[in-house]
């Protein structure tokens, strides 16, 4: 067998794989999209959950998701902020900077029944915060903010060093070169990064079942006053998202149409992070060329 | 991104968080005071229920209703399962734990420092997959296929089929009921064990030849639900005993219930709560039983 | 001259400006590792008590099969064995890395090596999209397809080790697949054209130069797949059966260390013994996430040239 056979064979052996793999994602989106869209309404977004009689929605839960998304981003992003540009600006080849990584490498691994469960002792029970989009938010950083920290350094450390020279010589401080010319050439690969571990966040249930909670007391549109219990903005108020939602709707509803809204939450969960990632790449792209364009 | 708008997103985090956290701690003091202070007429405070999953949706459509009629009083309900409902209104972390199986029978809960409440009866049934073909087994029959000694069908006048046995998460109130009544004592069978009911739900309609116990709420044209001795599982038949296996739907408070925490129970008591909403979610309201069973199991005439 | 001695000896306000990035960077990275502190010492001291404070031996744990807790054996130990869920968690996860690293590497040389934008542009987004679906979904697919179908063609009942390979071997096929990207792509453009310059046909190129070139990153990627399949649980908990029993093969129901924790923890009260072993469970996990992770930093160190 010769070199130009092996590579012939290598290559219908790739393309098969992917072919393969690709056939599998379709599959799983279409099964998922497929069973879900059909019975999503403008009623089933816009109207609030039922415990035991059909037609319930998915009201609150949707926007418990967003809001629950923007706290965390609140909360993780400074930190992860601060870890990025510290791991690429300023950490020297030591033990102190191996601990930081492996430190942020374990967050990233654990298991999120672990972090939920974590979550639960630390933030609802012992410091009282209860079973809160706060707890939420809180639990949910812990998986953000690898993924966040990873990609603001690799952002970081992708911006030529030709630009950092630049501004030392004009004599800036390593912080001022750093917040006013590096970071913003690494913004749109930042923003990017951000939105797609938004999508991560927006699925995850088995770290919120314990910290956000599972149930979506009603909450008046209406009131802005955040310390207010009955208001949406409260971030004490315990929040069911929708991924919790899809959870517990399988696990134990007496809805008689159980089976329609998870497949219908499912559909417009995919829909959101489809979004989310679109939105994602464009928003990155616009950026990158408003920002190296010349103005 | 400037400095300045780094160090006000992160001040605005550090007093974001304060807030929180003084918020939350103001919220706990509160929800004590109500539990202790206020048995004054004026009910009003903060009602925190934790606890069993199958009991959540009946408590938390009453809640809603209960607070259109009491604005004052603010109720929170949660799952995280009667374990966790039992272990926190014990700490007190909560002003109500909900759970589907007496605080006597739970390993390292002082039930003498709680409060019985009982809201409810649920009526649970063994079910099997269609395909089985039993209706109706005896009590000794049953007991049999899930200590593991009968493993097909054809023994109990089915099909040629391998019994798969679904059990129940250990320590959940569904299997300790079950347990209590048809086993009494023996060990089950070693086999799949689900939390769930409607993941059981699923999986007993799936899988061919598989057999589980439901809450009656559950049970649907999907699957076949079992006749014991003949009985049928009927509401009526719970009410009167002669359906065995049942439990109650508990609600306990840590000591007497006082100020809202009351209200809200004598509430869950009420015709208004009784009569439709128990029986919406499938359950059997108090009122209608005919009689009382202790921790024990002992079952006496009301 | 005393200006001049003044401006040399205090400190500019670049520097002072430093100074206050250092500490505010100083003040994040101090959170994180009290963040990982905090997170180890809480499930260190809830998961040890199972030793300390009910007396269980950590070699029974470890090696005893007998998954009861509240219940004594004949010695009066509680019988507390963990080893059927630690070997089907490592059963599940190491099947589903194994079924999943071919179909990976695949798809990753396609996109690193064969396709030009084009391709790239249209798998990318998919594979993240597949990374976002909620794990509850997956699991749900998983009995209503996969469950299904293994019954049909192994028989049994469907629920078991080989279930959950499947399920998990969906769930990190993207992870391994955009890592092993990176690590590809970040092997330089002159190794492919040195090989290629040689008469080297692509193929060869790919799989003597760059393959071998990426080896490190690309076992990077396997292991966090790994670490990921380890830590799932609600998908795995619906597919997997759980029954606390030596796995005999590979369809009959068995349970994880993942899934064993999300099914009873909701039953057991705080404090008591089964509450504790069940935290020994996720002290396990956590442990083994740290090897998994030391193992990352290990083959990271070795594989740099």
């Amino acid at each position: 067998m010769n070199a130009k056979k092996v590579d012939k064979i290598a290559n219908v052996v790739i393309y098969t794989i992917v072919a393969l793999v690709v056939i599998l994602l379709l599959a799983i989106l279409g099964y998922i999209l497929f069973n879900g869209v059909p019975d999503i309404s403008w009623h089933f977004l816009t109207s609030a959950a039922q415990s035991f009689s059909s037609g319930g929605g998915i009201r609150d839960q949707l926007f418990n998701s967003l809001y629950l998304l923007v706290l965390t981003i609140i909360v993780s992003l400074p930190i992860g902020l601060g870890a990025g540009i510290y791991l690429s600006e300023y950490a020297s080849d030591n033990w102190f900077t191996d601990l930081i990584r492996t430190s942020v490498e374990v967050l990233s691994s654990l298991p999120s029944v672990v972090v939920g469960l974590f979550g639960y002792l630390l933030f609802v029970i012992k410091l009282n915060l209860g079973f809160s989009i706060l707890s939420g938010a809180i639990a949910l950083t812990f998986f953000n903010l690898p993924l966040l920290t990873r990609n603001i350094e690799e952002s970081l450390r992708g911006v030529p060093n030709l630009q950092r020279e630049a501004g030392m010589s004009l004599g800036l401080s390593n912080w001022k070169t750093t917040t006013k010319i590096v970071l913003p050439a690494a913004l749109p690969g930042i923003l990017t990064g951000l939105i797609l571990s938004a999508g991560r966040i927006f699925g995850e249930a088995a770290a919120l079942i314990y910290t956000a909670g599972q149930s979506a007391p009603t909450v008046d549109y209406g009131n802005w006053n955040i310390f207010s219990s009955t208001s949406f903005l409260n971030p004490m108020r315990p929040a069911e998202t929708l991924a919790v939602h899809i959870w517990k709707v399988n696990t134990e509803s007496v809805t008689p149409d159980a089976h329609l809204i998870s497949s219908a939450s499912s559909a417009v969960l995919i829909i959101v992070i489809l979004i989310f990632n679109l939105g994602a790449r464009f928003l990155g792209n616009k950026l990158y060329k408003k920002i190296t364009a010349t103005k | 991104m400037k400095k300045k708008t780094i160090i006000s997103l992160v001040l605005g985090l550090a007093a974001l968080m304060l807030i929180l956290t003084g918020c939350g701690n103001s919220g706990s003091k509160e929800s004590s005071a109500a539990s202790k202070g206020s048995s004054s007429n004026e009910a009003s405070g903060k009602i925190t229920i934790v606890g069993s999953t199958a009991l959540q949706p009946l408590v938390e459509k009453a809640a809603a209703n209960f607070q259109k009629k009491n604005s004052k009083i603010n109720i929170t309900v949660q799952g995280g399962g009667s374990g966790t409902g039992l272990s926190q209104v014990q700490d007190k972390s909560v002003t109500i734990g909900n759970s589907d199986i007496f605080a006597e029978e739970k390993q390292g809960i002082d039930s003498k420092k709680l409060t019985d409440h009982k809201v409810a009866v649920v009526g649970m049934a063994p079910v099997a997959n269609k395909d089985v073909n039993v209706k109706n087994l005896t009590m000794d029959q049953l007991k049999k296929i899930f200590t593991g000694k009968i493993t097909n069908w054809k023994e109990v006048g089915g099909k040629d089929e391998k019994i798969t046995v679904v059990n129940r998460a250990k320590g959940s109130g569904t299997r300790a009921t079950f347990e209590a009544a048809v086993l009494k004592g023996d060990e089950a069978v070693k086999s799949q064990e689900q939390d769930s009911n409607g993941t059981v739900q699923k999986i007993v309609s799936s899988t061919p030849g598989a057999i589980s116990y439901l809450a009656f709420s559950y049970i649907n044209d999907k699957l076949q639900a079992v006749s014991i001795d003949g009985v049928k599982p009927t509401d009526a038949n719970v009410e009167n005993n002669k359906w065995k296996i049942w439990s109650y739907e508990h609600m306990y408070t840590n000591g007497a219930a006082k100020g809202a925490a009351a209200k809200f129970l004598d509430y869950m008591n009420s015709d208004d709560v009784q009569k439709s909403l128990v029986k919406d979610m499938g359950y059997i309201s108090i009122h209608n039983m005919k009689v009382q069973k202790d921790s024990k199991g002992t079952v006496s005439s009301k | 001259m005393d200006k001049i001695q003044k401006k040399l000896q205090t400190k500019s306000k670049a520097t002072f400006q430093d100074y206050f990035g250092k500490g505010i960077c100083y003040l994040c990275i101090g959170l994180i590792i009290l963040l990982v502190t905090c997170i180890l010492y809480f499930i260190a001291s809830k998961g040890l008590a199972t030793f300390t404070q009910d007396k269980v031996r950590v070699f029974d744990f470890l090696t005893k099969t007998n998954w009861n807790p509240g219940a004594v054996d004949s010695q009066g130990h509680p019988d507390v064995g963990a080893l059927p869920m630690i070997v089907t968690s490592f059963s599940v996860t190491l099947l589903a890395a194994l079924l999943a690293t071919p179909f990976a590497l695949g798809v990753a040389i396609f996109m690193a090596e064969f396709s030009s934008k084009k391709g790239t542009k249209v798998l990318q987004p998919v594979i993240e999209l597949l990374v976002g679906i909620p794990s509850v979904v997956y699991g749900f697919i998983g009995l209503s397809v996969v469950v299904p179908f293994i019954r049909e063609i192994f028989g049994g009942t469907g629920f078991g080790i080989l279930s959950g390979t499947l399920v998990l071997f969906v769930m990190i096929l993207p992870t391994i697949t955009s890592l092993s990207v990176d690590s590809l792509k970040a092997v330089p453009m002159f190794y492919r054209q040195a090989s290629l310059a040689l008469g080297a046909t692509r193929w060869q190129t790919i799989y003597k130069v760059v393959l071998r070139a990426a080896i490190p990153g690309i076992l990077t990627a396997i292991i966090f797949g790994m670490a990921r399949a380890f830590g799932e649980a609600l998908a795995v908990q619906m597919v997997i059966g759980n029954a606390a029993l030596m796995p005999k093969n590979l369809i009959s129901p068995a349970s994880t260390l993942t899934s064993k924790l999300t099914t009873d923890i909701g039953n057991t009260v705080m404090g008591t013994l089964p509450n504790n072993a069940l935290w020994s469970l996720a002290l396990i996990l956590l442990l083994m996430s740290l090897i998994l992770n030391m193992l990352v930093k290990f083959i990271g160190k070795r594989g740099r040239f």
